[in-house]
């Protein structure tokens, strides 16, 4: 008996943990078009995906922060980020960002996700590409005016 | 012809598994002895069969045979030759057949040896673990066939992922592979007793040095993999809570589990409904863990190619094996007869209570690792949920696991005794206290967090002594079992320690460095000498020199390398690392940024060490409580083994 109560109070315990820890953290993820549409929050981390637009990489004069932008063919975002790019980071390749959107309007990335093979896109920013992609194909058959 | 003689074998050990399966289960549930008889030389033909599979893709890689589209796909004629064997297990394809290899390879040590278990018991173990390999035979002949041919023939292959080109790669999957497989025998163990109605003391003795075996397997496989990731992937991290290195962790927290549950089991016949439970569990989350990694659900430097078919049939076997199981385990367990009785002080409630936190624990992380598959499965968004989640539901939930380890086993069976567990505790308490406030100020920087794993590091430590000690006044006999089983929770709080002090005081900084230049970290000075073009057998690399000085001797030249391997065309870091017990100093190169300059990480890494050392210490204190004399002998003298049972409890109580 005293074991059942036991077993239930951990149970409890655990749940309350995992919860709780759920809460604080879980990141989402959005879409450059998504970020566009003012659909990611201000204050809390996320991940934004899609591809690294062509061109659009630039180091800063300290050697270490970068600058390159995220798109996902209809919107782009500018991501800045400060330390090592993971080998896989290429211009025209899908990437994933960890961080928080900043009151410049760029994306703070605190990580730069890592890709293990040279084919693989990550499915967030693959996700986002194909998203964009929709939207438009949708938006050219809906007249203007009519709903998106 | 090589590749086609193995697919024919592998054909050869599919029929001859549902052979074994068919007539060594209807054998034992008839009694029919000439059917029995079929398990031994079944499992053994198995063996051999999947064997000569093996050998026969390894030759094709060894030969660089790219005719075969698995070769093609994974290897290249200028990939080193230890390299080139090991692709064998470095796509889906050859990583099934390792996997069926590993499980033939302990269908075969079942066969050998289990001469002193009654030829029913081995006729249905042997019939389940065939089971399992029809499922995979067939998994492999129908969907990922490793000797498929490639029309017309490739000149060149396509070379095995970069990152994979290590030694780690030769050793951590099969070492991680032995331990997920081996959890195969524990699980016909538990479904053959279910079936047999059999659950008894001597069960759980022949059950526990194969369930022992196969964690030890996983300890070390998941070790290396930690190693591996740390040396290899250029962040310095050794842990990332990464959904595949959770599919190998799942079945880890489970096994601790049912190996201490089994020690109830067989000293005091409690728990064994338990038992054949978490049995079952292990085997599931191995199973999940397969799934998981190989059907293209997760995409990560373990995954590969994505083809729902593969899923889909996993998933059928997964359900087949989990529903299956459990609905024998619903039906037959409320027949077996409930164990001796015990006070609610005791070592039994000690080892029940550890089990349910670790069976907790491993429900909190597989939530945390299942959870955004699911939403993303069922199109409700995308999430990810990172090391933070794991780190702060996982702690928590091994702490009191960890105080308890420390403490069980000086806990008499049955029944405890408060007052002397009290006198004992004192002493402990004050060696973990004194730990806990002292070390921290050796840093110079005190955290609760530190406090707190350096108490619980120090506690266990503390408590696995003084076990040691009234053992060895009690003047009873040690034995190997009870050695191993203090090495191993030694073993955690050596692994406790490192974990400890890496995240308190680790440090790392990435710069832009020119030739010449300095940069401090942690006491220590680094200077950049520049970088050289060095060539590889299969690549081109960017070799830094870096000298590490301190106090103005320098302690170390390190030369972390950028290479460009030539066929995948793809920059790989290799980080350079002077090792020490106390510390590691880890230097990886990021990319040339205008004149010589260079990004350069660095990393001073505290006691990491420690945690593979803890690592091996479990591995090793397994591998005493497997060979312990008691289980060669175990049905031969069944006498000799109750009195064992007998001193234990006494010197418990003593």
């Amino acid at each position: 008996m005293l074991a059942i109560v036991a077993g239930v109070t951990l149970i409890a315990v655990a749940a309350a943990l995992v919860l709780n820890a759920f809460q604080g953290n879980v990141v989402f993820f959005f879409s450059p078009s998504q970020i566009a549409a003012k659909e990611a929050p201000l204050d809390r981390t996320f991940r934004v995906g899609g591809m690294v637009e062509s061109g659009s990489l630039k180091r800063r004069a300290d050697g270490l922060t970068v600058e390159f932008i995220v798109t996902d063919t209809a919107k782009s975002i500018p991501v800045v980020y400060t330390g090592i790019l993971p080998d896989l980071f290429k211009e025209g390749k899908g990437v994933v960002a960890q961080g928080k959107l900043g009151p410049d309007g760029a994306f703070h990335a605190s990580e730069v996700l890592a890709k293990h093979d040279e084919n693989y896109m990550p499915p967030e920013a693959a996700h986002a590409l194909s998203k964009a992609e929709a939207d438009k194909a949708a938006k050219s058959v809906v007249p203007p005016g009519g709903n998106r | 012809m090589i590749p086609e003689l193995g697919q024919f074998a592998l054909i050869v050990a599919l029929a001859i598994a549902l052979a074994q399966a068919a007539l060594s289960l209807t054998g034992a549930a008839r009694g029919t002895p000439g059917f029995m008889a079929v398990a031994r030389p079944a499992a053994q033909g198995l063996f051999v069969f999947v064997a000569f599979a093996f050998g026969c893709l390894a030759w094709s890689f060894y030969s660089n045979d790219f005719s075969v589209l698995n070769v093609a796909t994974n290897s290249n004629s200028r990939l080193p030759t230890a390299y080139r064997i090991a692709a064998t297990w470095g796509s889906h394809e050859g990583s099934l057949l390792l996997w069926v290899l590993m499980l033939s390879v302990w269908m075969l040590a079942v066969s050998v040896f289990s001469r002193s278990l009654p030829e029913d018991m081995v006729a249905r173990i042997l019939g389940v673990m065939g089971l399992v390999a029809v499922g995979f035979l067939s998994f492999m002949l129908f969907t990922s066939n490793p000797f498929e041919r490639l029309l017309p023939a490739a000149a060149e292959g396509h070379d095995l992922n970069p990152l994979l080109q290590d030694p780690g790669m030769v050793f951590h999957p099969p070492m991680l592979y032995m331990g997920y497989v081996g959890f195969s025998v524990a699980f016909a163990f538990a479904i053959a007793a279910l079936l047999d109605g059999r659950l008894d003391a001597s069960w759980a003795r022949w059950s526990r040095p194969w369930t022992t075996a196969a964690w030890i397997f996983l300890t070390i496989g998941i070790a290396l993999g930690s190693f591996w990731a740390y040396y290899e992937l250029g962040w310095g991290g050794w842990w990332f809570w990464d959904p595949v290195e959770n599919a190998s962790f799942m079945p880890w927290l489970i096994g601790t589990a049912l190996i201490h549950s089994l020690a109830v089991t067989e000293k005091r016949g409690a728990f064994k409904a338990w038992t054949v439970l978490l049995a079952i569990i292990a085997f599931s989350l191995s199973l999940l863990g397969t799934f998981l990694v190989r059907s293209g659900v997760l995409t990560s430097v373990h995954a590969f190619a994505t083809d729902p078919k593969r899923g889909i049939f996993i998933l059928c076997f997964l359900a087949v094996v989990i529903g299956g199981s459990l609905s024998l385990y619903a039906w037959r367990a409320n027949r077996v007869a409930p164990g001796a009785r015990f006070e609610l002080l005791s070592r039994e409630s000690m080892l029940l209570a550890n089990s349910v936190l670790l069976l907790v624990a491993c429900g909190a992380v597989m939530l945390g690792t299942l959870y955004p598959l699911f939403l993303d499965a069922l199109g409700l968004g995308k999430i990810s949920v990172g090391p933070p989640y794991f780190d702060s539901v996982f702690m928590p939930l091994m702490a009191p696991a960890i105080l308890l380890a420390g403490i069980g086993p000086l806990m008499a069976w049955r029944k405890g005794d408060a007052a002397q567990l009290v006198r004992r505790l004192r002493w402990i308490a004050i060696v973990a206290l004194l730990g806990a406030l002292f070390v921290p100020l050796a840093f110079g920087r005190w955290a609760a967090l530190t406090s707190t794993g350096l108490l619980l590091a120090f506690w266990i430590l503390a408590g696995t002594l003084t076990s040691l000690i009234i053992r060895i006044r009690s003047r009873t006999k040690i034995t190997s079992a009870f050695l191993g089983m203090l090495l191993a929770h030694a073993g955690v709080g050596v692994f406790v320690i490192g974990i400890t002090l890496v995240k308190s005081y680790e440090s790392e900084r990435d710069l832009r460095m020119a030739p010449g230049e300095t940069a401090e970290l942690g006491g220590y000075s680094f200077r950049f000498e520049g970088v050289r073009e060095v060539s590889g057998p299969n690549y081109a690399a960017t070799r830094g020199t870096i000298f590490v000085q301190r106090d103005g001797a320098t302690i170390a030249r390190l030369e972390p390398e950028k290479r460009v391997y030539l066929v995948q065309r793809n920059p790989m870091t290799e980080a350079a690392i002077d090792a020490g017990i106390s510390r590691d100093v880890y230097v990886a190169l990021g990319e040339a940024v205008g004149g010589d300059a260079w990004t350069v990480r660095i990393h001073i890494k505290p006691f990491i060490r420690w945690i593979w050392i803890g690592c091996l210490m479990m591995a090793f204190g397994g591998l005493l409580a497997a060979i312990d004399r008691r289980y060669r002998n175990a049905a031969r003298r069944p006498e000799d083994a109750s009195a064992a049972d007998a001193t234990l409890i006494r010197s418990g109580t003593a």
